[in-house]
């Protein structure tokens, strides 16, 4: 895999994720316990034997940028390659920011041409899943194609959320359609691409010329391409998910507390790397139940988890409980509290006798469209006083100091 | 801190049995995820010790597996960072270490290259942890020559197995009694010596090349009327896994049973570092039951769990019953056994429905033993 570069965009902010991306760009939102979404694909590079990578950044890259470092989690930490953190610059006439896809990349050419690789694999950041590069680019060469756009068959019901392929009968995609109202098709791109790099830096050069364009590899470079060059489909039949809802972020962090969860974290030879912190194991104290939970290092527990997944260094006091919740890392827990479909950022603290998620739902009074679930959010930092009572679908900003009941749909 | 860490890791520890058969001590694992010397290590780059030099003589693969470049400890630098210092074979002979004085005597160019005033010198079998710098301040204030770090012990250890040491009201050492019966106090030494690095030069050239290979017995202690020797008073936990398995279970219980002591060694004067094994986070099934019990990432647990200790990766399944026991990395235990009062070691495998139960002592299965 010497010819071969990675870009991953990483600088979506991921809006329908609410508070949990307010302070932080969505790749760095933690998930699965110990880790945050870009680790996935920076694992599924370095396990694919990827190790020139540039990660695109332009939404509040701080912790994200943190994160990565200098990449020695994967091993990115190299002489020859390694992970480059690639954000929007001040050129000589003025600064620009990156917009759309096909912009930032454009903007990034010359990092690319440095390596003068064959391929150029463009992915996203904010996805979940276990796929090895290398099949899909041996794919890719015996189409002889110029680009290659992993697929996934969806449901229906969903196909209007993605974009959809109409392929022929050797997969080469001979239609392309933007998040159709009437798919044509159930073939969904997941938003991976390889690419010829000669080939496509040539289209990038070409549609930067172009005041029409929105500059994004979706609406604009693949349904341009596939009208004069060969453009493969690559389907892809395993777990693949863009956690770009509340529910769905919740969702699919719960589904891995599962017996047989249908993403499995536990490949040992498909490992997930992180930046993690050193912290001793977890300690599960007595009169304690833990049933169907993930458990990351440093969690002090003497209370009860079900259906939950908690990040490192949570701390739940005695007699309280906690139910199909997603708890990220530091967070504390007083004593007797009942905590029932939340998500709790980083480092919240929450006393005794708290109540989280109780009530009847009702609809959301800050945003109808992003929280529109029974789900409770809770943002970084936040302090939650002894006492107080927190319904469904509620808000609770980055920060904030909650010392008064919330009604279901209530904010702060 | 110009200070030089070096870690005695070569002792052969027979009293560990089966568990050191085909490791040295300080890389006994401990506490669900470290290995022992992991402790000293961390106290070490902790308080700001960047050379530290490890002697390992018996069976050193696992130990240098874990070591590595050092990286996990920031000890893989250009100035300072880790050295591996193993007997080796010379231009005039072999040599293996015959004793501590010995050992440090033969890498005798670590000490002459450095630019460090002083050397402490640690072991890696102790579990404890400590900001060497109050050490060094302590040892300053003194005018010492050398400080021996000393600790009170209290009726829980056998106190005949320690070296006990008498001082005078400004804690300089009088006495020193090694390890006999009744000795006159409780105070004993715990094998961490702060010494000026040229006086120690000078000390181990008079007395190695005449026959005196043991740095206490040799070394220090015919000098104690000579030389201003200190005793600093240790307060916190600390426990020599040396002392045998029975010594060794105990610490991971305390670690267990005393939240105070978890608090002290891991979160305390900074963290214990480890080489990192990217095992995503313990899973919980419906089926656990888990009481009073530390459970590192990469376990998944179905049965029950009692006052155990699960290393990483282990994997407890349905109906199996863990109690008291120190199950290793990567050990299964399959469905509808029974382990009780026992340790065992990596990569064991309990078939179904086997039972182990340690009565009077402990059982302890050898690394990958199939039962």
């Amino acid at each position: 895999m010497k010819n071969v570069v990675a870009l991953i965009l990483a600088g979506g902010q991921g809006t329908r994720l609410g508070v949990l991306t307010e302070k932080i760009a969505k790749p760095a939102v933690q998930f699965g316990g110990k880790y945050r979404l870009i680790d996935f694909t920076l694992s599924n590079c370095v396990n694919s034997g990827i190790y020139k990578i540039g990660v695109l950044t332009q939404y509040k890259p701080h912790l994200l940028n943190q994160h990565i470092g200098i990449g020695k989690p994967w091993d990115l930490d190299r002489k020859d390659g390694g992970v480059t953190i690639l954000q929007p610059y001040y050129t000589e006439k003025k600064g620009v920011w990156y917009n759309g896809t096909a912009d930032a990349v454009y903007r990034n050419i010359e990092f690319v041409d440095d390596y003068n690789p064959e391929y150029v694999v463009i992915l996203s950041g904010d996805h979940i899943y276990s796929m090895d590069y290398n099949e899909l680019l041996d794919y890719h060469k015996a189409k002889s194609a110029l680009a290659t756009v992993a697929c996934m068959e969806v449901p229906l019901s969903e196909a209007s959320r993605f974009g959809i392929m109409v392929t022929d009968l050797e997969n080469r995609i001979i239609e392309f359609q933007e998040k159709p109202k009437q798919p044509k098709s159930t073939l969904a791109s997941l938003g991976i691409y390889v690419f010829q790099w000669s080939f496509i830096r040539e289209v990038l050069i070409e549609d930067a010329k172009n005041d029409q364009s929105s500059h994004d590899f979706g609406k604009d470079i693949i349904p341009k391409i596939i009208q004069t060059e060969r453009v493969f489909a690559f389907p892809f039949d395993g777990y693949w998910k863009d956690v770009g809802t509340i529910y769905s972020y919740w969702e699919s962090n719960l589904e891995l507390t599962r017996p047989i969860p249908p993403f499995n974290i536990h490949d040992e030879n498909w490992r997930i790397y992180t930046h993690s912190k050193e912290m001793p194991p977890a300690y599960i104290a007595d009169s304690t139940k833990v049933k169907n939970s993930l458990i990351s290092e440093g969690c002090e527990i003497y209370g009860a988890v079900s259906n939950s997944v908690l990040a490192q260094g949570v701390e739940i006091g005695k007699g309280s409980v906690v139910k199909n919740s997603v708890i990220m890392s530091n967070v504390r827990i007083g004593e007797n509290c009942y905590i029932e479909n939340a998500i709790i950022a980083e480092n919240v603290v929450i006393g005794d006798f708290v109540k989280i998620g109780v009530g009847e739902f009702a609809e959301s009074k800050l945003n109808k469209k992003v929280y529109n679930s029974e789900i409770t959010v809770i943002g970084m930092d936040s302090i939650i006083e002894s006492k107080v009572e927190i319904g469904k679908n509620c808000v609770v900003g980055i920060d904030k100091i909650v010392n008064k009941n919330l009604n279901s749909g209530e904010y702060i | 801190m110009k200070v030089l860490g070096l870690i005695l890791a070569g002792g052969k520890s027979e009293n560990l049995g089966k568990l050191v058969y085909k490791r040295a001590s300080a890389a006994l694992p401990i506490a669900g995820k470290y290995r022992a010397i992991d402790f000293t290590l961390s106290n070490m780059v902790n308080s700001g010790i960047i050379k530290v030099g490890v002697l390992t003589q018996y069976n050193p693969r696992s130990l240098m597996d874990h070591l590595g470049s050092g990286k996990e400890w920031d000890l893989d630098r250009k100035k300072g960072g880790l050295f591996i210092l193993q007997p080796y074979i010379g231009f005039s002979g072999e040599y293996w270490y015959k004793g501590t004085a010995d050992a440090i005597f033969q890498n005798m160019t670590i000490l002459r290259r450095g630019e460090e005033d002083y050397v402490l010198i640690g072991s890696g079998d102790h579990i404890y942890k400590m900001n060497y710098s109050d050490l060094y301040m302590y040892h300053f204030s003194k005018g010492a020559d050398i400080t021996l770090v000393t600790k009170e012990l209290d009726d829980t250890y056998d106190i005949s197995q320690y070296g006990s040491v008498v001082v005078d009201e400004n804690m300089k050492i009088t006495q020193f009694y090694e390890k006999v019966e009744n000795p006159p106090t409780r105070r004993a030494f715990l094998g961490i010596y702060f010494i000026n690095k040229h006086l120690l030069m000078e000390l181990l050239y008079s007395t190695v090349p005449n026959g005196g290979n043991d740095l206490l017995l040799d070394v220090i202690l015919p000098r104690l009327d000579e030389l201003n020797v200190y005793a600093y008073d240790f307060k916190g936990y600390w426990r020599n896994i040396k002392k045998g398995i029975d010594e060794y279970f105990k610490i991971n219980m305390d670690i267990i049973n005393d939240r105070n002591v978890r608090e002290e060694l891991f979160y305390q004067n900074g963290k214990v570092y480890t080489k990192l094994k990217d095992f995503p986070p313990a899973k919980f099934t419906s089926n656990s039951e888990v009481i009073n019990s530390i459970v590192a990432d990469g376990s998944i647990i179905s049965g029950s769990v009692k006052n155990s200790v699960l290393f990483r990766g282990t994997i407890v399944k349905a109906g199996a019953k863990i109690e008291n026991s120190i199950i290793m990395q990567g050990t299964v235990i399959e469905e509808g056994a029974v382990v009780k009062n026992a340790i065992l070691d990596k990569d064991c495998h309990v078939r179904e429905g086997q039972v182990i139960i340690g009565e009077d002592e402990l059982v302890v299965l050898e690394k990958r033993t199939i039962i």
